[in-house]
Formats: structure tokens, sequence, C-alpha cells
């Protein structure tokens, strides 16, 4: 929130005036109160292997993360471009292979990665749009300067904590966003839904049905499931809820079997369809990707787009950024040693003190390195799992994130935090300004996965 | 909508009704000893056996204390129809159906989850039943208004409430049954004490003693109190009200969906008998049959629009 000379960053000015004429004890009880909010809405996540503690909070901050305009233009024209150098990869990589023949990224990273589908290849889908929804992590480490960590091309979530941390900051503070003027993030679901409408497939006539399939009730993220499918008005279903019948995917509905036109999965690939992928998978639908392939039903995002967050692909972006755009990258990328190749499995062995080491196929800060905060112990058992199996790491500096302020019973403390905006891929690219600013709680930390103790808080794009 | 988001209104609401009914049957239990001279630990078999779990309870208690029938009938998890029980199960159908409910009813129904597992979380004490019995009442009453209050008239609308009717019918048709004696003209002694109690435990757990009184003109007769719960339309939980409800919620599924099921001929006979009926032909013929009759034919109806409209868990 503050600048080195201890002034209020230029976004924080009206912010920080009028946390200077609040009341600490009155802050301590909207702390409470926005507990309090979160558990009657039951935005809850669960913690695999805590059968206890079935039904979690994630701890909201109540200081927002202020985002200037400006920076926010020149944040999302990099994300866009990003995003379409994404789908055109992804296009490529199941079509002509262009990019593997120019050379520009070994055939055997793409080929034999587990999470690339061969029986997506030489299939369009519908609009040719591959990834509907992305959610790109970002951490900002100066004035302007941006680092992409992640794309999360597959199935990215927290979107509700987005628009649930927007409604309880306005029900809590509504003075704030009178003093603010603070760009609107309640139409994601509204966007969401006419979004994937428009990929419908051509053969769908009238108003496409649109579902959200859901692993369940006990998944971890089944909250923003229910959430979504209820803000779009569209059906909330399970595998079991849905059958390929006449060639169409159709849900058992009071009144028979109805056809499904675009469903937006949050169930893994892997899951998908027993027939094709996992056969022991029960979360999927048998047969769904001959329906699919034969262009009678949207998938969202498509299957297969998963490559797109192999951390070993992520070390390309730069590269593929430029191939398909023909521009050099507006956000940077994290410089990232393949554990594969010797060199650097050599440098990364030597130095993994300072690194942080993540699996290519790792999610939610699970199975990483944070060397400088292991202990040697950590460290050395770490080394042995990627000297054992090097492809299956990558190696990054930790950044000099910067901080933004959180409240803490004493006042205000600095924290690590990283954005996650949203995008909304269709014949355009929307990007909803703000996004889940997640937060490293503990000081110090720059873990901020919700199951590793993170938090959230609200995040604001100003009005110019 | 999805057969198993149908399935799911359905039993959300019986088991909200179903722990609302519960609380009331404790209530007027709970009148009856403090009223009554010489009440005993005993007068709880009736109420254990109008909520259906007399049988239930001596498995798991060897004697009848009061303490104990009220732990078991409001707290017990072991006991599938306490109220906590029912709370639950009407709350993790809420959640499984969430996408179909309004904000205002799933928050409705998850605070009252929130509210009643703190506060059931611990044994009761004597005091602090009179309080316990009015949050629960009162909490389904907020489950129920924000329901009315915001809710779409459309399939889910009419589904949630058949389930609300179909429950309640069933509950007020248990309470008479399991009292039916003490209503037959032969065995009781008009005005005596005795038939008071009995009679005003019989409309206090269906939370009618007062109106009973604008209708009837205050005076205690069995039959009347067997009209008022049987035949009556305008008082909300007999079983005449409970079917013109029934029909009139089939009739709109009927109308939009375009078909006529074997549930709605079911209903509509049941209806029928209800408006034709008179209570003393009802009473010459046998109140226990009638009633025995008329649950059966209640866990029919059930039965058919469970499959009729293709319910599935």
């Amino acid at each position: 929130m503050l600048t080195a000379e201890n002034l209020p960053r230029p976004p924080y000015k009206t912010y920080h005036e009028w946390y200077a004429s609040q009341d600490a004890a009155h802050l301590i009880r909207k702390t409470q109160d926005a507990e309090n909010i979160f558990r009657k809405t039951g935005i809850t996540f669960a913690v695999y292997g805590h059968a206890d503690s079935s039904e979690k909070l994630i701890p909201f901050d109540i200081i927002p993360r202020i985002i200037s305009a400006r920076e926010w233009r020149k944040l999302a024209q990099g994300i866009e471009q990003r995003v379409l150098a994404l789908n055109a990869f992804l296009d490529d990589i199941y079509h002509k292979q262009e990019i593997i023949k120019a050379g520009r990224i070994p055939r055997a990273l793409i080929e034999r990665n587990v999470t690339f589908l061969p029986e997506m290849i030489g299939f369009k889908p519908p609009g040719g749009v591959y990834t509907h929804i992305v959610g790109t992590d970002i951490v900002r480490t100066g004035e302007d300067q941006f680092y992409v960590l992640e794309d999360n091309a597959r199935t990215p979530s927290g979107v509700s904590y987005m628009l649930e941390n927007r409604e309880t900051m306005m029900q809590m503070f509504p003075e704030l966003f009178t003093l603010n003027k603070v760009q609107r993030v309640e139409d994601y679901p509204r966007l969401l839904r006419q979004s994937l409408a428009s990929l419908a497939p051509p053969g769908c006539k009238g108003r496409p049905r649109v579902a959200v399939l859901t692993p369940g009730i006990f998944n971890s993220a089944y909250y923003e499931h229910s959430f979504l499918a209820d803000q779009m008005g569209v059906e909330l279903v399970e595998g079991a809820d849905l059958r390929v019948i006449d060639g169409r995917v159709k849900m058992r509905t009071t009144r028979g079997y109805e056809a499904i036109d675009v469903l937006y999965r949050r169930v893994d690939d892997d899951f998908l369809d027993p027939m094709t992928f996992r056969a022991d998978s029960a979360l999927g639908i048998p047969g769904i990707m001959d329906v699919y392939r034969a262009g009678n039903i949207t998938i969202a995002n498509a299957p297969g787009t998963g490559i797109c967050d192999d951390k070993a692909i992520y070390s390309y972006m730069p590269e593929i950024v430029e191939f398909y755009t023909g521009r050099k990258a507006l956000l940077e990328n994290v410089p990232t040693w393949r554990c594969s190749e010797p060199d650097s499995l050599k440098y990364v062995l030597e130095h993994i003190e300072e690194l942080v080491i993540k699996e290519v196929h790792g999610s939610g800060g699970y199975g990483m390195l944070v060397g400088p905060t292991a202990s040697k112990k950590e460290r050395t058992e770490f080394a042995e799992k990627l000297a054992a199996k090097p492809a299956n790491y990558i190696a990054q500096p930790t950044l000099a994130l910067s901080t933004v302020p959180i409240f803490v019973n004493k006042g205000i403390a600095p924290r690590h935090v990283d954005l996650r905006p949203y995008v909304l891929v269709s014949d355009k690219v929307k990007i909803i300004p703000g996004g889940l600013t997640r937060v490293a709680l503990k000081q110090g930390s720059l873990v901020v996965n919700s199951s590793q103790g993170g938090g959230t808080k609200d995040t604001w794009v100003l009005e110019d | 909508m999805l057969g198993r988001t149908a399935n799911g209104l359905y039993w959300m609401f019986r088991y909200i009704e179903r722990a609302e009914n519960i609380a009331r049957l404790v209530d007027a239990g709970l009148r009856v000893s403090l009223t009554r001279a010489g009440s005993s630990d005993e007068d709880w078999h009736g109420v254990l056996e109008s909520a259906g779990v007399r049988e239930a309870y001596s498995q798991v208690h060897t004697e009848l204390t009061a303490a104990d029938a009220i732990d078991y009938l409001l707290r017990d998890t072991s006991n599938p129809s306490s109220v906590m029980s029912c709370i639950e199960f009407g709350r993790n159908n809420a959640r499984m159906v969430r996408t179909a409910l309004t904000r205002e009813t799933w928050e409705a129904t998850n605070e009252c989850w929130i509210d009643l597992k703190a506060r059931l979380a611990r044994k009761l004490k004597q005091t602090d039943l009179p309080e316990l019995i009015d949050v629960i009442k009162h909490r389904c009453g907020l489950i129920r208004g924000a329901f009315h209050g915001s809710m779409l008239r459309n399939d889910l609308y009419n589904f949630s409430r058949i389930g609300t009717f179909i429950e309640r019918a069933d509950n007020t048709s248990r309470i008479l049954d399991v009292k039916y004696y003490v209503l037959l003209p032969a065995i009781s002694q008009v005005g005596s004490k005795l038939d008071n109690y009995q009679w005003e435990s019989i409309l206090r757990s269906v939370s009618a003693h007062r109106s009973y009184g604008w209708v009837y003109d205050g005076e205690y007769q069995s039959a009347n109190i067997a009209d008022f719960l049987i035949l009556k339309v305008q008082m909300p939980r007999s079983l005449a009200y409970c079917y013109e409800k029934i029909v009139s919620n089939l009739g709109y599924l009927g109308e939009t969906y375009g078909e006529q099921l074997k549930a709605h001929e079911t209903a509509a006979a049941i209806r029928s008998t209800l408006k034709r009926g008179s209570i003393s032909d009802i009473m010459d013929h046998g109140l226990h049959e009638f009633l025995e009759d008329f649950v059966s034919r209640n866990n029919q109806l059930s039965a058919e629009i469970s499959e009729g409209y293709r319910f599935y868990q």
C-alpha cells in the first residue's frame, strides 16, 4: 500500500485515508462479520484427508488489493496475448504441429506428455476454442512488473471467491464503494453463460442448453460448482445424471431424457469418459467423447488442454507466444530450469537452497519444495526424488514478490500475494477486471494455496 | 429439471416439515407433564408413538424417562426422525440441490442447521427446552418464509410443496391415530378431565389449540376435534387442506408437463373422499380404520409421484 517514502501508492490513496479514520476494534469486529457471512452462505471447501473437517472456511482479509486502471490495462493486454497464443498452440499441436516442425519445442515433450490426448488429434472443437475459461496466475514484483506463474488452462477454480469476496465487501463497507470507483466483477456468470452458449455445436437449434458437470457434493470445489450453475441459471449435473442416447448426451429429468448442448465440466480429462480414458471413473459419462467428436456437444474446456498447465511446457511460453502472435510476450515468464536437461539439473541440485522446485504436473502447492524456507532434511530428501526422476521437475528462482497489506490484530502487516484474473474466450477474449487475490497468511511465506493455509481478499481495479 | 433435483427438493421439504412436527410433539408432551396433576414419564409413550419411534426408542433405552425421550426426539442422531437428524438430512438435500434454491432459502436452511447443531451439541437441560422448541419452529418458519418470498413458481416450487404436504398429512394422521381411542364417543366420558387434557394435547401437537376455539366455540368435543384435523379445509394441518394443496400442486405439474399420471388420479380420489366425507360417517365406520387406510394411500401417492416424475438419488 505504501511507497518507499511511506506514502500511500496512488491507487490506495482514498482507501488509506478511510482506513486512518477507522477504529481498530471496529475492523476486528468486521473480520468476524465476514467470517459469519461466509459460513452462512456455505462458502466452504474440503481439504482432502481431513474427514473431521469436511467443511472449512478460507480466511478472508478485509483490506482490498487495489490496482490502477493503467496497470490493469497493461496486464490485460498481456493476458489476452497469452491466452490467444495458448489456443493457437493447442490447435497447432492437435493438427499441423508446425511449432514442432519449426524446431521450437521438442516433439517428445508434446507427444510423450501424459496430458497430450491423441483422441484430440485432427479434431476442431466448436468455434475453434480450446480454453473457454482461463485463470492466469500472476505475481507483481514492482511497478508495472508482472510475471506469469501458471496459465491454468484446464479448469481454473476460485472464481466464486472473487464474486463472494466482492459481495461481502459491499455488504460490510458500502461507503468504500462510494469513495472509490471500482470496476464491476458481478457480470462474470452472465458473461460465462453467454460465452459458453455462443460456442454450442453448429447443429444446435434454438437456445443452447448449458450444464455444469461436477464430481459431486464431496468434491473440494462443490460450492463453486453449485454457485456457478445457480448464478448462470443452468443445471448442475453429475456423471450419473447423464447418459449417451442416440448420439447425444442427455440428462435424466422429471420429463424424461433431455439433451445438453454445452457442458462446462469441472471434472478432469482422465475421468471424463470411462470408455476412452480411465475405465474406473465413476464421475464421467461413458461415450461422451464419441458424441464430442461427432460434433454434438461442446465440452469446456476442451479435453487435452491440460498440456498447457504442464510446467515444462510453461518454460517454453515465451517461444510459444512469439511463434503464434509474432510479437514478444508482453508478460514475463519466470525463468525456469527444466531438470530433464542435464546442465539444468546440475545447476538446480547445486542451488537447491535458492530455488522453488515443482512437479511438472503438480498443482495446489503440493509436491513442491521452497528451497529458502525448507529444512536441510527436506532439501536432501527432495534432491533424491529429483535425481531419480529429473524430467518430472522444473525449478524457478524465488521472486522478490511485492507485498500487500493485510489486517491483523495489531493493525496492518505486509504479506505476499498472487493474482488470478479470469479470462473468457469465445469469438472474443473477455477479462473480468479483478480476479482472485490469494494471500500467504504466514509471515514471510510464499505459498498462497488455500490447501496450505492461504487466504483471499477482494481485488479492486479502479476506473480511470 | 433433473429427477435427482426433484427428489432432493421433495425430501428436503419433507424433512424440514418433519423436524417442525417433532418439535410440536415434544412441546405438547412437555405441556402435559407441566399441567396435568399425576402425570408421569409414561405419558411420553404416546409422544414417541406419534413420532413413530417407540420401538426404535426401546432398542436404545431400557426404561422410559422424560429426559431420555426428549433427548431421543430432539438430538439423538441414531434416531432418523429426531429433529437433529431431520435438519441434517434436510440440509444435505438442500446442499445437493443448491442450484434449485434461492440464496435466501439456502441461507435460511444452512443457518438453521448451524444454529441447531450448536444448540443440540450438548445434553439438554429442562430450563432450555421452551426456548429451544421456539428456536426450532422459528428456524423452520424462516426457511418457509424465504422459500415463499423468493422462489419461482415453477416445477421446483411445486415439487417442494408436495413434499411438505405429503409429510404433513402423514404426521397429522399419525398423531390422530395414536390417540384415536380417546376420541371414540363410546369410551370417552364427555367433559372429563382426562379427556380434556388428551384432547388438548392432540390440538397442541398441531398448534391448533387456539384456532380450534374460533371454529368450534371453544368446547372440546371428540367429533369436532377429529373433524378439525381431518376434514376442515381452513385448518392448515388438516388432511383436507393438505390434499387441496397436493391436488393443486400436482395440477400445475400436469398442466405444464402436459401429462396426467397415476398420481393425479390417486390424489384426486383421496381429496374427494375428504371433501365429501362427514365426520359422523368416518366415526361410524371406524376412525382407526379410516386413518390406517389414509396413511397407506398417502404413502402410495408418494411412491407414484416418485415414479411418475422419475425421481432418483
